[in-house]
């Protein structure tokens, strides 16, 4: 059947099987609905829960300023879908079309879409993470579970990790008046994701709103007591933290176990697809009828040379699964590319960050806007000579320029005069991001490099 | 027959009843400089956009080199300092933060809302108002006590004062008119910057009162206020009270006034309103697109060149920044000459953009929404009596002077519904 013709056919009643029924699930069949869909549509997710946000979990919900239970997503079309909640795909037969499920179900598809989503890295000893306490953040679950313990009033928290969740996480417990130990791995707060010099603002933010923060040390070890409740947290500088609620914020891990074997271009820095959101199988070719997006997604970009990310970002999921959608159900010439500016938001300790472009990239920053003794400033990031990010605290507003600096690849340094330029912005510095090679827990972008199969790639957890 | 430069006739009042195919006629060369030394006029919507968020350009006067504009660039010459309207960060930002803790989330997050029920109440007495004419001045009977009486509540000025200080907001305002300032009149300009002098020498009386005994209003937040960023000096405060009292209603009388025309204009909305008071959001969006009550914003400079479609504006330029043509670039906007508050791609430039766009929106919005909706819901065949009404003057601030309607009946105000 030429090409056009079979569009025509899968528009009209083809089956469309989209795994994972979160942000990036939820929009696509929107879309897909808007797009004329009007074959059968099935989502599969293995939470029992409708669609919700996750972004309000480490924010509104655990300032007790949301209820857990009501960060729905809102609903934008109707998508008259057949939705398989609680029940989580195990396998994919590429060759056969189908999706098995864990209750033994085989669903038939004729577009798959994979928005497998990750889930949160638990701490790796896995005694130490059983203990009653012990918490981590990424569902709707753990998100009630933690904001119970806290409501308890606890002695102490301690949170490992200080990227964007962990530190938002310390953030929402000194509103609530806790007492609260950070312990991270790099020099500061938010390395991974901004480097040395952010983090070092960052750092100055968790002090000053009281966060006993420890940088530059690991934790060794997490200590139960007899009944099996977590009592203290061991450090690698020899120190000992009492605790009664520890908060494990190392990172995420792509959900891609279930489709091992598959054939699938899939690993643990997620799966590979090219910029129309079509997956590669392992051999680094491009499939016909598998799409991919949101988290779990890696995706070379044009601006970025090319290089895969991997984008934990909301705004990401969103966009990608509008593209996805729309190709899915579109003959090649009408297909478009997946080309969304990487753009980040976080609120802690009362101020607003706000990142575009891939700061990662960045080997200088200058403070372009205001200053960072003030903490509202707006940073860019250079890479080559050529404007790659900016991050803005507390001054988003401005952000909208530098994404357009970054699409035309404009020079660095930014040599021209811009209001409210500081004398400590007239000259890049080092932008201080940890060895790449080094696995950090932080960063919500993640260049993978070049090879759509990176089956071979081992992260090496973060020892703590 | 030489014709004038485009952007006299855009300023020129014979043009400001339909100043639209000048619009379009100025967006075929979207970054335009007539004359030499003149501002750059800058008139796509992406253009606008993209100008709005860049930090080379800027809002302080200090900035004004151009030759024609010496003694208007003298903050210290009206012996107030300039409003945050007229600065750029890190001063700007300052300012118009301890503003807003007075005004706005997330320290005053309902003062908007809870005004809604006196705003209804207002609207309401204002039509009752009407009684049994059959012709009525929506400006002067509604567009323009309405506004006032609020944003006086709001401030907490006396409204029984607005003669007092009627005559030397017209005369700022008058300043902010490009013909005006194009005539070139020092003397008239020292007029206004006097008159701004005296507002707010009239202003100190109520806001040294206010810090002996402080009310539910914004000047009393504004002297007694004392967060993060300290409190504003007391030549801060008259400044922005100033702004505040003008801002907050030279431009929405322009709104109800534009409003009311453009569903006269178009009655098939004035019925669909009638039915459906949650249209009022769309129409009101819509109608900061179609008629927007600023239509230009001409007080910026750059601070560093600037290259844009291929033109090199240089450092020191003066900008203007073309709302309106903004507003209906075809590039943005489907049919941008047709009113639809249906249309999918619903937007405008109407608040401005980046740091200082419009600090008032929420309280523009919502006083809008209800002066139309009420409007429309109790006028009996409502018709215009002239069209295209006199307009006002100032070809930024723009606007009906008057529009007078003839109606069958002013119908009876039910419950209040808001
Ligand atoms: C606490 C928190 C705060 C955040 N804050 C921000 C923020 O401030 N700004 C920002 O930009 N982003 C933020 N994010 C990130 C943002 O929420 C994600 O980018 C977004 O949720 C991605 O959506 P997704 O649909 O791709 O993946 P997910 O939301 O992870 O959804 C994937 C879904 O698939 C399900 N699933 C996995 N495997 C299977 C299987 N085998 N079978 C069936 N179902 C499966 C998962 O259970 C999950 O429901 C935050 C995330 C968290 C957790
Ligand atoms: C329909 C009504 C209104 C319109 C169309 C409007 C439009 C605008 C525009 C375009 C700007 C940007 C100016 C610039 O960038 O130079 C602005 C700024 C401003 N407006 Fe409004 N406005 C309206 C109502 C109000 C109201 C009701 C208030 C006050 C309560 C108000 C207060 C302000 C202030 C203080 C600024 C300066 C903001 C800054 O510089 O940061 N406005 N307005």
């Amino acid at each position: 059947m030429p090409d056009e013709e079979y569009h025509e056919w899968l528009r009209r009643e083809g089956r469309i099987v989209i795994v994972g029924a979160s942000l990036a699930g939820l929009r696509a069949a929107e879309a897909l609905r808007a797009g004329g869909f009007a074959g059968s549509l099935t989502l599969i997710g293995d939470e029992p829960h409708e669609p919700y946000d996750r972004p309000p979990l480490s924010k509104a919900v655990l300032l007790g300023k949301a209820s857990p239970e009501h960060t729905e997503l809102p609903r934008l079309r109707r998508t008259d879908a057949t939705w398989r909640l609680g029940v989580a795909a195990t396998g994919l037969d590429m060759t056969a079309k189908r999706v098995r499920l864990a209750d033994g179900e085989e669903v038939p598809y004729d577009r798959l879409l994979i928005a497998t989503g990750v889930r949160a890295r638990p701490w790796p000893k896995e005694d130490e993470a059983q203990l009653d306490g012990v918490f981590v953040l990424r569902t709707r679950d753990d998100a009630v579970r933690l904001h119970r313990r806290l409501a308890a009033s606890p002695r102490r928290v301690f949170v490992i990790g200080a990227g964007f969740t962990g530190s938002e996480i310390a953030s929402a417990c000194r509103a609530r008046g806790l007492a609260v130990t950070v312990a991270e791995r790099a020099d500061g707060p938010l390395v991974g994701a901004l480097g040395g010099v952010i983090g070092a603002v960052a750092a100055d933010l968790h002090r000053d709103n009281g966060v006993d923060l420890r940088t530059g040390v690991t934790v060794t070890g997490l200590e139960g007591d007899a009944t099996g409740r977590v009592r203290a947290a061991h450090l690698s500088d020899g120190s000992v933290v009492d605790t009664d609620v520890v908060v494990v914020s190392l990172g995420a891990i792509r959900n891609t176990d279930w489709l091992k074997g598959s054939g699938l271009g899939a690993g643990p820095r997620g799966i590979a697809c090219d910029a129309g959101c079509r997956a590669f199988d392992f051999r680094g070719i491009v499939t016909d009828d598998v799409f991919v997006a949101g988290d779990v997604a890696r995706c070379p970009h044009p601006l970025f040379g090319y290089q895969f990310l991997s984008l934990e970002h909301w705004g990401n999921a969103v966009a990608q699964a509008e593209v996805a959608a729309h190709n899915m159900i579109s003959a090649g010439a009408d297909r478009r590319p997946h080309l969304w500016m990487p753009a980040f938001w976080s609120s802690q300790f009362g101020v607003n960050i706000k990142s575009v472009g891939v700061p990662a990239m960045g080997e200088e920053i200058m403070i372009t806007q205001g200053s960072l003794a003030e903490r509202r400033f707006v940073g860019v990031y250079g890479h080559q000579g050529r404007v790659i990010a900016a991050v803005s605290f507390d001054n988003s507003r401005w952000l909208d320029f530098y994404q357009q600096q970054i699409e035309r690849g404009a020079p660095f340094p930014v040599e021209y005069r811009t209001v409210d330029r500081r004398p400590e912005g007239r000259a890049p510095m080092p932008a201080g991001f940890p060895d790449p090679s080094l696995p950090t827990h932080g960063p919500t972008v993640t260049l993978s490099g070049y090879s759509p199969a990176d089956r071979q790639l081992v992260f090496t957890p973060a020892r703590h | 027959m030489t014709q004038a430069p485009l952007l006299r006739r855009i300023t020129d009042y014979a043009n400001r009843a339909d100043p639209y195919p000048l619009y379009e006629e100025l967006r075929r060369t979207p970054v335009l400089q007539e004359e030499e030394g003149g501002p750059y006029a800058v008139s796509s919507y992406y253009d606008i956009l993209g100008l709005l968020h860049d930090p080379r350009i800027s809002s302080d006067a200090a900035h004004l080199t151009a030759p024609d504009d010496d003694e208007l660039s003298e903050p210290e010459a009206t012996g107030l300092p300039p409003s945050f309207l007229r600065l750029d960060p890190p001063e700007h930002d300052r300012l118009r933060r301890i503003a807003n803790r007075s005004f706005g989330p997330p320290h005053r997050p309902h003062r908007i809302d809870s005004l809604r029920g006196e705003l209804a109440r207002i609207v309401t007495g204002l039509i009752d108002g009407f009684g049994d004419a059959r012709q009525i001045d929506v400006v002067d009977q509604f567009a323009h006590p309405f506004p006032v009486t609020v944003i006086c509540r709001l401030l907490g000025v006396p409204r029984e004062d607005e003669p007092r200080f009627r005559g030397w907001v017209d005369l700022i305002v008058a300043a902010l008119d490009p013909e005006t300032r194009q005539s070139g009149d020092p003397q008239f300009l020292r007029t206004a910057q006097e008159a701004r002098m005296q507002l707010g020498m009239y202003l100190a009386e109520l806001v040294e009162q206010r810090a002996r005994e402080p009310r539910d209003d914004m000047l009393s937040d504004l002297v007694a206020d004392h967060g993060p960023d300290g409190a504003m000096s007391t030549m801060e405060v008259l400044s922005t009270a100033v702004l505040l009292l003008i801002a907050g209603h030279e431009t929405t009388v322009n709104l109800i006034a534009n409003g009311m025309l453009t569903l006269l204009r178009h009655p098939e909305f004035l019925h669909r309103l009638r039915e459906d008071p949650a249209l009022s959001v769309r129409i009101v969006e819509e109608l900061l697109r179609y008629e927007p009550p600023v239509q230009l914003l001409p007080q910026r400079t750059c601070v560093a060149d600037i290259e844009l479609r291929g033109i090199t504006i240089p450092k020191g330029s003066r900008i203007w920044l073309v709302l309106a043509a903004g507003n209906r670039d075809p590039e943005r906007f489907r049919d941008p000459d047709r009113f639809d508050p249906d249309r999918e791609d619903l937007g405008h430039l109407g608040f401005g953009s980046g740091i200082h766009i419009c600090f008032g929106a929420p309280l523009a919005r919502l006083e809008a929404q209800l002066a139309l909706t009420e409007l429309v819901r109790r006028l009996d065949n409502p018709r215009l009596v002239e069209d295209p009404p006199p307009y006002r003057q100032n070809a930024v601030l723009r606007g009906p002077r008057h529009l007078r309607i003839a109606v069958d009946a002013v119908r009876p105000s039910e419950a209040v519904r808001f």
